[in-house]
């Protein structure tokens, strides 16, 4: 693959997923993409350039960018974010909400379905406390790849193991051999759907909570600051966001608020209504 | 800096697990049986033990419901790493008062996770 090549790989993936990759990042697009020439029969990397300019392929475009987009996940990541959710956000819902008795979340990069299936199973224990509540757990991704088996919800001991307390894996789970299925009422709660963060997803909300972690730290500020706006535009007046432990709005856009007592919590701000977004953002 | 028993009648399992432990910065300790387990708790009781069940002399889950038989050995975390993967195991391990349960093969990352999990492991390792 030629340097001309690969400036076009990027300009390709920055333009239709927001994926910002570093000129330093040449050794992971040819160790991820050698898979995707294999699939489409396609001799190299630069094969493969070609054919995403002159042929658009959807099928070559979208496992193209599948390929670069990482999946990494697993149940209850980074626990903090489950015990806010647990701790903080649900109490203050429970109050907030009791006359409308609705809650609509949405986890706006939600891979292979763990982290929306963490928050069922807390909200399933929290049932009692909520009778005749309904809930919205909306689970969106880029990847179909990786909705698919959140959908089917089936996962490896390896996969379960990684967070997940085992009396909820034997409460929550079947076993087949070596897989392990979460259980139909858990996958019903969750609404899993295909969106790209670049496309316009204001029609969804408004949501009270919002888990968006480990995702745009793979974008460049302006489009970081451009996806925040548009999320907090999509959160009720009180809605709350939860950011990776390594993100941060700070410097990005003054649409959000961190909550100075909980590490990655985020609240809109008052006069969100006209965001200002950072000239360093900007750049 | 705390105390962390390895019962397990594999002495590589004992090794791969006592250098995960270590490198979370538990002291260790290794049992061969449950019966070595026992007295290892008799002597100084753990605040974790990672527990194998099928073992020679005395297995994990006849350890386990002997240790949770007496008002001092309600104390220690008791996470099951073991071959044992069913559902069954696992139910009947929880029942006789297990904590977290491992299916080998198992890593770092999944045992840390467990002992944060179960509040025990030191603060410098959270996952």
């Amino acid at each position: 693959m030629t340097e001309a090549e690969f400036e076009a790989l990027r300009v390709f993936l920055k333009a239709r997923s927001g994926l910002a990759l570093s000129p330093d990042k040449r050794y992971l697009v040819e160790s991820r993409l050698s898979s995707v020439c294999t699939r489409f029969k396609l001799e190299s990397l630069s094969h493969l350039v070609r054919e995403i300019r002159t042929s658009r392929s959807v099928a070559l475009e979208k496992a193209t960018i599948e390929a670069m987009t990482t999946n990494e996940t697993f149940f209850f990541r980074d626990k903090t974010p489950f015990d806010l959710f647990q701790d903080v956000l649900l109490p203050k819902y429970l109050k907030e909400r009791a006359s409308s008795r609705r809650l609509r979340i949405w986890c706006a990069a939600a891979s292979s379905g763990q982290e929306p299936y963490s928050l069922a199973m807390l909200l399933k224990e929290a049932s009692a406390r909520m009778p005749g509540w309904h809930i919205d757990i909306v689970a969106s991704d880029i990847s179909t790849e990786v909705l698919e088996k959140a959908k089917a919800g089936v996962y490896n001991q390896f996969e379960v193991q990684r967070g997940l307390p085992i009396r909820l894996l034997v409460k929550y789970f079947t076993q087949t051999g070596d897989q392990w299925q979460i259980s139909p009422e858990i996958r019903s709660m969750v609404d899993f759907r295909y969106l790209n963060l670049l496309d316009d997803f204001s029609r969804l909300g408004p949501f009270d909570i919002v888990y968006c972690r480990n995702v745009l730290i793979y974008f460049d500020a302006p489009l970081k600051a451009d996806v925040l706006r548009r999320i907090a535009n999509t959160m009720a007046a009180d809605g709350s966001l939860l950011l990776g432990a390594s993100e941060t709005v700070l410097g990005v856009t003054d649409a959000l608020t961190l909550d100075p007592a909980h590490r990655g919590l985020y609240s809109k701000t008052a006069t969100a209504n006209a965001p200002k977004v950072f000239a360093v953002a900007a750049r | 800096m705390s105390y962390c028993l390895i019962v397990d009648d594999s002495r590589v399992i004992r090794k791969v697990s006592r250098e995960i432990v270590e490198s979370l910065d538990f002291r260790v300790s290794e049992a061969e049986n449950g019966e070595a387990g026992l007295k290892a708790c008799h002597t100084e009781m753990p605040d974790v033990i990672l527990l194998d069940w099928n073992m020679p002399v005395m297995d994990g889950y006849s350890f386990l419901k002997e240790l949770r038989s007496t008002p001092e050995g309600q104390a220690p975390k008791v996470v099951f790493c073991t071959t044992e993967n069913g559902l069954e195991h696992i139910t009947r391990a929880l029942e006789a008062g297990a904590d977290e349960y491992v299916m080998k093969p198992f890593d770092k990352g999944i045992l840390a996770a467990k002992l944060h999990e179960l509040g025990v492991l030191p603060v410098s390792h959270s996952v």
